[in-house]
């Protein structure tokens, strides 16, 4: 008997379905960009304009750096406690989101619907609303990162949840516990691992965005950055764009590492 | 000469899953104090709801369970956890916490004597963690107190799983196919741990089996399902191999 290959239909056989989808993108990106007046000519005639800048950015100051040192700490130090509070408050609201624990149907859309609400505010607009509120200062740093993490890090967790073993959990009810006794015990060393790990997935993402939350005005380094950038003086800004990339990248690395050690 | 009352008594019961299916149909029997009784049945009999319908972590539809010869279907909250604290639960995944060490896992088992916060601090008394210590010996396993749970085979599991039970200090012992994700040697050690806790504690013992060549060495009286009916009920002096045969008959 000879072996015969089945026969190629022919759409796979001239990738009909990958160039339509090129196709696709390429009108929908001119017609949006036509739609919202993104004049690429011009994006391409002030490229010159680019080069200048980069030459100015290339002659760092670097007697700035112990001025920006302290803002940057604090740039830390907001991400970190954003981090840790919203997380902290997340952990309680995916319990209550996962379907696995919480069987009332009502209980648990009510939770995800206030949840999914959190996840669209824009984490700009919340800090110009904080700054608003809070004043000039790292206080609404901080806030913005814990909303801005709480809506991200619930919804991470609770999909953990849902993926855990339920035997443990009938054991432990089987035994007499009741429910916070079932969670500490059958469902938190279940999870923690993975709970680190999106912990500090969340930290690296709110260390780059504290940076951005700083020139609206939330503290931090961000600060620095938009005062050098209106005074024009843009070697300082290179030494700020600087630290910030090796601090991003030192925490970057600490926290893949500890990922990949926890996982 | 006086007849003591069963320790579990099951009066008319019924249990229809919400989707219609038929777990549970017509249940009338009692079990003594003491007894070691094998549950048998094809598969979707019905074993594993008969087993949850006595911690009530399955609930009947209608008639009554007795246990110690009080009705538990109006327990709720305190009382429940009190049933369920008398009755320890052996299952066939043993269910451990696999990140959890063996003491903690053993340790657990004795969480519903303490007050809610202490179980979460895990402020156990210095006589509970000499008990888990004195379970594991029970199961031979007490060198493995501080091993991971997930580092252990699954006959060792299975021993931790019964030494988390004995932390209870249950008058009752259900297994739920306790044996079936076992070789034979692990099998025949998990079944004489649990006909030795039968003999030497007193302890009621429930166990549900497929292999009925183990039911007729252990059990002291065996119960067959068929389409959550029971078909047979005899004493093991009065099994025979073909009368426990129609238990496995087409329905
Ligand atoms: N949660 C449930 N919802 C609906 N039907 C169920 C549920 N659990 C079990 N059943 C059905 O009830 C019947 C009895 O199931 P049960 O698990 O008690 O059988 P079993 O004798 O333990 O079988 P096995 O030997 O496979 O474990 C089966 O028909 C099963 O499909
Ligand atoms: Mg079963």
């Amino acid at each position: 008997m000879t072996s015969q290959a089945p026969h190629q239909p022919w759409l796979q056989r001239w990738h009909v379905k990958p160039i339509g989808w090129t196709i696709l993108l390429v009108v929908l990106l001119v017609a949006s960009s036509r739609m919202t007046g993104v004049d690429v000519g011009m994006f391409l005639s002030n490229l010159d304009q680019f080069t200048a800048l980069l030459t100015r950015l290339s002659q760092p100051a670097w007697d700035y750096l112990p001025v920006i040192m302290r803002p940057l700490y604090e740039t830390i130090q907001m991400a970190i406690l954003g981090t840790t509070i919203g997380a902290a408050l997340a952990l309680p609201f995916a319990l209550l989101a996962a379907g696995n624990l919480v069987h009332n149907r009502w209980l648990r859309s009510g939770i995800r619907f206030w949840l999914d609400l959190v996840r669209t505010l824009p984490d700009l607009l919340l800090a110009a609303i904080f700054v608003a509120i809070f004043g000039i200062g790292s206080t609404a740093g901080v806030v913005t990162l814990a909303i801005f993490s709480f809506g991200m890090v619930s919804k991470l967790f609770y999909e953990v949840i849902e993926t855990i073993d339920m035997g443990p959990l009938e054991a432990l009810e089987s035994v007499g516990a009741g429910k916070l006794t079932v969670i500490w015990y059958a469902v938190l060393p279940q999870i923690l691992n993975q709970f680190v790990s999106y912990f500090l997935y969340t930290l690296e993402i709110n260390v780059r965005a504290s940076t951005v939350l700083g020139y609206l005005g939330a503290g931090g380094i961000g600060v620095f950055l938009q005062r050098s950038l209106n005074e024009f003086n843009y070697s300082q800004t290179a030494v700020i764009i600087l630290a910030t990339l090796v601090v991003v990248m030192v925490i970057d690395g600490i926290s893949n590492h500890l990922r990949r050690v926890l996982l | 000469m006086v007849q003591e009352t069963p320790i579990i008594s099951f009066k008319n019961v019924n249990k229809v899953y919400d989707n219609g299916t038929v777990g549970l149909k017509d249940i009338n029997f009692d079990i003594p104090r003491g007894q070691f009784l094998v549950v048998v049945g094809l598969s979707g009999a019905g074993k594993s709801t008969l087993l949850r319908t006595i911690n009530r972590m399955h609930e009947i539809t209608s008639g009554e369970i007795r246990v110690e010869d009080e009705a538990i279907d109006r327990y709720k909250g305190r009382s429940l956890r009190f049933l369920r604290r008398k009755i320890g639960m052996i299952f066939q995944n043993f269910n451990l916490v696999n990140r959890s060490s063996v003491e903690r896992n053993v340790l657990s088992g004795r969480v519903s004597y303490y007050p809610t916060w202490k179980s979460l601090l895990g402020l156990f008394s210095a006589t509970d963690k000499q008990n888990a210590v004195q379970a594991l010996q029970r199961v031979s396993l007490a060198e493995k107190l501080y091993t991971r749970a997930d580092e252990l085979s699954g006959g060792q599991q299975q021993r931790v799983a019964i030494a988390r039970t004995l932390m209870q200090n249950p008058k009752i012992i259900l297994a739920d196919e306790p044996i079936a994700s076992l070789d034979p040697l692990t099998t025949k050690t998990v079944m004489d741990i649990l006909k030795r806790l039968n003999q030497e504690d007193g302890i009621t013992v429930i166990v549900n089996l497929h292999s009925v060549a183990l039911a007729r060495e252990y059990a002291d009286r065996i119960v067959g399902l068929r389409a959550g009916e029971v078909v047979y009920d005899e004493p093991i002096a009065a099994v025979t191999a073909t009368d426990l045969n129609r238990v496995y008959q087409e329905v």
